[in-house]
């Protein structure tokens, strides 16, 4: 418990950890889009694997998978560990 | 409000003048749509929401006595919309939305495997205020991968009715069908759900205590075969493995059923040359009707085989996943995704092309892709490749183990593509420099067995907009054509007197031809495509297919009729200029069929195309800017391979 805080854009496939922040930039309306999608704080996230080319990423989240392009997921602030 | 309805729930006596109106609404992947067709049974209209690029769906079901006006409401994720149809769906709900009424009650329907994301829309939605019904999808998914639902306490959890329907198995419709006849009894949340994010997080989870909810363990499958199919090096591999057989499949599948409509249209000319008594009739029958729409529906089977793998795939699940594959290279061009199957989509015929955008959240990756989308290669362009490219290589030709007519047409879809990428990055360059941008994300749904049912009903959609454009375009633009190539009728006497011999019936029809008002037409837009090397009859079979670039093959054909109906190529490789500055050379030498080829490419000539931009757009606007930025391009790309090709010495 009590890792650092970090991107979600940052982490290795396998990583896991809980949203601390999400922050939105320029453009609010990507973090509440990003809190519809299941990424609130608490919300426990695994980075399941990356596209060929290595953008976009696949995410689990809230029993579910959904892929976010780096720059989205620069915007999801998580503590690693295994909750 | 309810002037005229006495009773209320299911009334015998219909109530005509007041029809309830209830919506759905969910996320993109919940089952809307086929819950939306199990309870209207197919009989969807659709259409666009005033003045945007939203498509509408709208349909009606009975129950009892009673109409219900069913509205499939665009998908969303959260009523803070970021994309055009997200805001169309706030707007309708919120009854803001000018010319559509604001729904008496809603259906919110959410998948039972992502009941844990999807609880957050419901909250929102149930914050609204309208008679609202829950109704659960995939709970047979859910059931088999080692999930729980218990259905009767999430509707004593959330305070509304909640209903369990498997669409696609019309599982749970009738229970649906009979909790709608009594929307007005339904039952309300005690207390609206929380609006603050944490709040309405802890909400979902107590609801989902509540409620006995296991969520499902991971589909093994679908990451099993994700490990392979989404592996840097096997995915690439079977994603290009992917694209070939796809071409390959409609390729030589489609081959024997489509010697099979050519046989029954060949029979069917030379019934009507046999019994049709007036020549002038059985010229009509069999030159234009027959000639015309036969030379058309002969695709109908490679088209149809096309959106039925198209369906396939997106039934399956991998479209998600070339998607996902192929977001990176479509990124450089400003584009995601999804666009790519929209573009590939295109490769069959860009009307369900522009259709499938609608799965693009961002209105102007939607616009960029719309303004490619024409100039991918359709299968319509593909009969006048074949006859083009045969008469500017000879079949034996070779370079080292192609042929060289295989590498002309695979240069020619290339061209296709890489214009249609360049055109979506400039349109989304000019789009981009207003507005904020939409956020990419994507669900990855698990990898589902298709119903064949919804395989079929997506195929033929697809397929009937295709068979629409050749009963009326085609048609349409045949028996035109036919008119212009035979009238003003020769009399005799001025035959005689032009010095036409006529016993002889090839000169006859020669000089008719050459003397008809469309050869007046085709003399009249010489001076635009003078330098492009075509003659009057090339612009003739220009200007025809302008409706649909298939009626190109039946013009010339037509126009060459007078010498060998049966192998236009061969009368068309020794046509000659008939008059002006080049009368007497050849017309098909290498730089005009360049040209030519290079002209179709680009051209956008396809009425089709041209009216669905116009529904998809909601504006004349687009449909105007595609035909003209379009055309113009054909022109100087054609001019640039008329020269090109002079000077390599061709």
């Amino acid at each position: 418990m009590g890792g650092v805080q970090r991107a979600l854009a940052e982490l290795e496939p396998g990583a896991r950890g809980s949203v601390s922040e999400v922050v939105g930039g320029e453009v609010p309306a990507v973090a509440r889009r990003l809190a519809d999608l299941g990424f609130v704080p608490g919300a426990v996230v695994e980075v399941v694997r990356r596209a060929p080319l290595r953008d976009p990423v696949v995410y689990r989240v809230k029993d579910y998978e959904v892929c976010l392009r780096r720059a989205q997921a620069a915007c999801v602030y998580v503590v690693e560990g295994q909750p | 409000m309810s002037a005229g309805c006495h009773d209320t729930g299911v009334g015998a006596g219909a109530d005509l003048v007041q029809v309830p109106r209830v919506a759905l609404v969910g996320s993109p992947n919940a089952g809307k749509t086929s819950v939306f067709n199990g309870l209207t049974g197919l009989r969807a209209r659709t259409g666009n929401y005033p003045g945007v690029t939203v498509s509408r769906f709208v349909g009606s079901c009975r129950v009892g006595g009673q109409r219900y006006v069913v509205e499939d409401l665009p998908g969303l994720y959260g009523l803070e919309p970021v994309s055009p149809d997200e805001r169309i769906t706030v707007d309708v709900l919120d009854g803001r939305l000018e010319g559509v009424p604001r729904p008496d009650a809603v259906l919110i329907v959410v998948d039972a495997t992502t009941l844990r994301r999807s609880l957050g829309c419901v909250a929102q939605v149930l914050g609204r205020g309208l008679p609202a019904c829950v109704v659960v999808t995939f709970t047979d998914e859910l059931a088999r991968r080692q999930g729980r639902l218990d259905v009767e306490a999430l509707g004593q959890a959330l305070g509304v009715p909640v209903v369990a329907v498997v669409g696609h198995r019309g599982y749970g419709v009738s229970e649906l069908r009979e909790l709608m006849g009594g929307w007005r009894a339904w039952t309300a949340p005690a207390l609206a759900p929380p609006t603050d994010p944490a709040e309405r997080d802890a909400w979902v989870e107590s609801v989902l205590a509540f409620a006995d909810y296991r969520a499902p363990e991971r589909h093994r499958v679908t990451r099993r075969v994700d490990d392979v199919l989404l592996h840097p090096v096997w995915g690439t591999l079977v994603f290009f493995a992917v694209m070939v057989l796809f071409f390959q499949t409609v390729f030589t599948l489609a081959a024997p059923l489509q010697d099979g409509v050519e046989s029954l249209f060949a029979r069917l000319a030379e019934l009507v040359a046999e019994r049709v008594g007036p020549a002038w009739l059985a010229g009509l029958l069999g030159d234009a009707l027959i000639g015309g729409v036969g030379g058309v529906l002969v695709f109908v089977p490679q088209i149809v085989l096309l959106f039925l793998l198209l369906a396939l795939l997106e039934g399956v699940g991998y479209m998600a996943r070339a998607a996902f594959v192929m977001d990176r290279v479509m990124a450089r061009f400003g584009l995601e995704g999804r666009a790519f199957v929209a573009l590939l989509s295109s490769f069959a015929c860009a009307v369900p092309g522009i259709m499938a955008t609608r799965t693009l959240p961002s209105a102007r990756d939607r616009l960029a892709t719309m303004m490619a989308a024409p100039l991918m290669t359709c299968s319509a362009r593909l009969p006048v490749y074949v006859l083009l490219i045969g008469l500017l290589v000879e079949p034996s030709r070779k370079v080292g183990p192609f042929g060289a007519q295989g590498l002309v047409m695979f240069g020619l879809y290339l061209l296709g593509a890489v214009s249609a990428l360049l055109a979506a990055w400039v349109f989304k360059r000019i789009g981009d420099r207003r507005g904020q941008p939409v956020p990419f994300y994507m669900e990855l749904p698990p990898y589902r067995l298709p119903a064949p049912r919804a395989v079929l009903v997506a195929m033929w959609s697809s397929a009937r907009a295709f068979l629409r454009k050749c009963s009326t375009v085609i048609v349409g633009t045949a028996v035109v054509l036919w008119l212009l190539l035979n009238l003003p009728l020769q009399s005799t006497a001025h035959l005689r007197a032009a010095g036409v011999d006529t016993g002889d019936p090839v000169a006859v029809s020669a000089y008719s031809v050459d003397h008809s008002y469309a050869a007046g037409l085709g003399r009249a837009v010489a001076p635009v495509f003078e330098p492009l090397g075509f003659d009057w009859r090339v612009n003739i079979g220009v200007l025809s297919a302008q409706g649909a670039r298939e009626t190109f093959v039946a013009t010339l054909g037509q126009v060459a009729a007078a010498e060998d109906p049966e192998d236009p190529a061969r009368a068309l490789r020794e046509m000659t200029y008939s008059d002006g500055p080049r009368a007497g050379e050849p017309v098909f030498t290498a730089p005009t069929v360049a040209a030519l080829l290079v002209y179709f490419v680009y051209a956008l000539q396809c009425m089709a195309t041209v009216a669905v931009l116009r529904r998809e757009t909601g504006t004349w606007r687009w449909p105007v800017i595609a035909f003209s930025y379009l055309t113009a391009l054909a022109w100087v790309m054609a001019w640039l391979a008329r020269t090109v090709t002079v000077l390599a010495g061709g």
